[in-house]
């Protein structure tokens, strides 16, 4: 496989494969530019934005929209908050995940089937958002920070995710260990988590992503406790109006006109810890993708 | 030790009450500690899943948010014909389809060519840092992509609108008005999604036996009929699975993208379903109202989502479960 793989690509480079190069440097490029437009448009003065100058490079450099940002301790607390909520939506994801998805890799459980159709059924039949509301209201969830926890501790999607991982552990390994008298937890313990540290790294990042970049949760259930807002909703704020921001603007300069410097000095903040890990971590994404595909 | 047990008595072929009674003996001394781990999921998704449930009668009742659900009284399907006489909603069911269909037409076969190109490139190095670059907007969330938006396109300041000024055209009113706020909402969740979405199709090709590929070069294949022949109906399964579950999700439509996208300019295309039941059930407080489209809304989606399930499995393709 391997071998022919090399004889393919020490073939001659034609004629094709500059046309397939160039459309991929015009795609990425498509891909780059948008948020080079963004970095720009932050970093330039508002009179150059308001002149139509500014497209991918600052002009008139200022770094004050960035300042007035990074001075703001709500934007900051907003941050910390986020990332602090999306470590703690993580841990108890992952356990919860675990707890769900390894019973159901025993075959000899009784109402296994039953147990599964219970867990499933809520990805068919959702009761929609107003009885949630009423519900989270009656259980005082409503203005209160565990909303933004809580009902992220667990999702069908990654259980089935986690129970075809450990589907792909040879059975093998563990009736051998049950002959030596160890019990499920002492499996779960010693073999399946050890072999599994991928794919806990893979719904592990899927649930951060999504914890960091979510908004809705917020947007019905903590209205009037804005100071526990996650950084996406902030920026909602700040997007959706950009003439009522809430940070200080920078000395003797309207709100007004530095809108636009300020929105995208607070999307570009909000940005950088995705963009940054993204790299490093994008195998696991794309295995976690692959993998959600074949689904037993 | 419990399943020497258990087969020691199998072999004797006794089963008595005893017996039976030892083997469930067995059989919980090594399966009780799976139905503790159980316990906080199932938990779990009866609070939040199965419990909401209940003020699904709330859609059956005269809109009251104060008494609890079962106080209320019964409307029948008052509630109902109220959501399907208001135009507004009607709107929004027309464009929840209208964008599904639009996202299927652009944004469908995207990933598909975009899969194909990728697969051609000879460069390794330069593949992956292509796939590193394209993946990359679907880690943005879309209130990013709306604050993008503004800033890429807006008549006063857009980026694009820079160019096409400077250039001595006249600006376009590509987010401010409704028919170019929708083509600029559906390309932007494709160059949102494309990237990414190949992956699902990457895969697939990488299971084509590379020996049909041989075949064809000894024949003499150039490489457009290589991928029109060969790679193409290599993945057709895969692109017909995905095909059927998209077009099962037609009345499903990601709330955040309308939120985070939306302008008071465009409101009559920008509405659609979750956006109606947010805006009229949580800031208007018309729970009844709400709470029968959200019901309708899941039973149709519950009916798609089964049917396009069902078909897919007819079809020979792995199904969501």
């Amino acid at each position: 496989m391997s071998k022919k793989r090399k004889k393919h690509y020490t073939k001659a480079t034609t004629p094709g494969d500059i046309v397939i190069v160039i459309l991929m440097v015009i795609l990425a490029l498509l891909c780059i530019l948008p948020v080079l437009n963004v970095l720009a448009n932050a970093l330039s003065s508002p009179e150059a934005i308001m002149r139509r100058e500014v497209t991918i490079f600052p002009v008139e450099l200022q770094t004050q929209a960035f300042a007035s940002i990074i001075g703001d301790s709500r934007f900051m607390f907003s941050l910390g908050w986020t990332a602090l909520i999306t470590v703690i939506v993580v841990i108890l994801n992952l356990v919860m995940t675990v707890l769900a998805a390894y019973p159901l890799t025993y075959n000899s459980l009784k109402g296994r089937k039953i147990i599964s159709f219970y867990m499933i059924f809520t990805m068919l039949f959702g009761a929609g958002l107003i009885p949630t509301f009423m519900l989270f209201r009656d259980l005082g969830l409503l203005n209160n920070p565990l909303v933004l926890i809580l009902p992220g501790m667990l999702g069908v999607f990654n259980m089935i995710l986690m129970r075809n991982f450990f589907l792909g552990i040879p059975e093998s390994l563990k009736e051998s260990a049950e002959i030596d008298g160890a019990g499920p937890m002492t499996i779960l313990w010693k073999i399946y988590i050890p072999l599994s540290l991928p794919s806990f790294a893979t719904i592990g990042l899927f649930v951060a992503v999504g914890r960091w970049n979510g908004f809705q949760d917020a947007l019905f259930f903590l209205t009037a406790a804005p100071d526990w807002h996650p950084i996406q909703m902030l920026l909602y704020n700040i997007t959706q109006n950009a003439t009522q921001v809430d940070v200080a603007s920078p000395g003797g300069v309207s709100v007004q006109q530095w809108g636009a410097a300020i929105r995208n000095a607070a999307i570009v903040v909000a940005m950088v810890p995705i963009l940054c890990v993204y790299p490093f971590i994008q195998k696991y994404f794309v295995k976690g993708a692959t993998l959600g595909a074949v689904k037993g | 030790m419990n399943s020497t047990v258990k087969q020691s008595k199998a072999l004797v072929g006794s089963s008595s009450k005893a017996d039976r009674i030892s083997q469930m003996k067995g059989y919980w001394s090594r399966h009780w500690m799976l139905y503790v781990m159980l316990l906080p999921p199932v938990a779990f998704f009866f609070v939040f899943n199965y419990m909401p449930m209940v003020n699904i009668l709330i859609a059956f009742s005269p809109n009251n948010v104060v008494l609890p659900v079962l106080e209320t009284g019964w409307v029948g399907f008052a509630n109902f014909e109220t959501a399907f006489s208001n135009h507004i909603f009607m709107g929004a069911i027309r464009n929840t389809i209208m964008f599904s269909v639009l996202d299927l037409v652009v944004g469908f076969p995207a990933p598909i060519i975009l899969a194909l190109l990728l697969n051609e490139l000879k460069f390794e190095r330069f593949k992956k840092i292509t796939q590193t670059i394209t993946y990359m907007p679907h880690f943005l969330s879309w209130v990013i992509m709306g604050g993008m938006a503004v800033s890429l396109f807006s008549t006063n300041s857009g980026a694009v609108n820079n160019l096409i000024v400077g250039m001595g055209g006249e600006a376009i009113p590509f987010i401010e008005t409704p028919v170019y706020w929708t083509i600029t909402n559906v390309l932007m969740s494709m160059w949102r999604s494309v990237g990414w979405n190949t992956i699902i199709y990457l895969a697939a090709i990488t299971n084509i036996s590379p020996e049909y590929y041989e075949a064809a070069e000894m024949d003499g294949a150039s490489r457009l009929r290589k991928m029109w022949h060969i790679t193409l109906p290599g993945i057709r399964p895969v692109i017909v699975t995905l095909l059927v579950l998209t077009m099962g999700g037609i009345l499903n439509a990601d709330l955040s993208r309308f939120i985070a996208m939306d302008n008071a300019f465009v409101r009559t295309v920008s509405e659609v379903i979750p956006t109606f039941v947010y805006r009229w059930g949580l800031q208007s407080m018309q729970f009844s109202l709400a709470g029968a489209i959200g019901i309708f809304q899941s039973v149709i989606g519950m009916t798609l989502l089964l049917f396009s399930n069902w078909l897919v499995k007819k079809l020979g393709g792995n199904g969501f479960w």
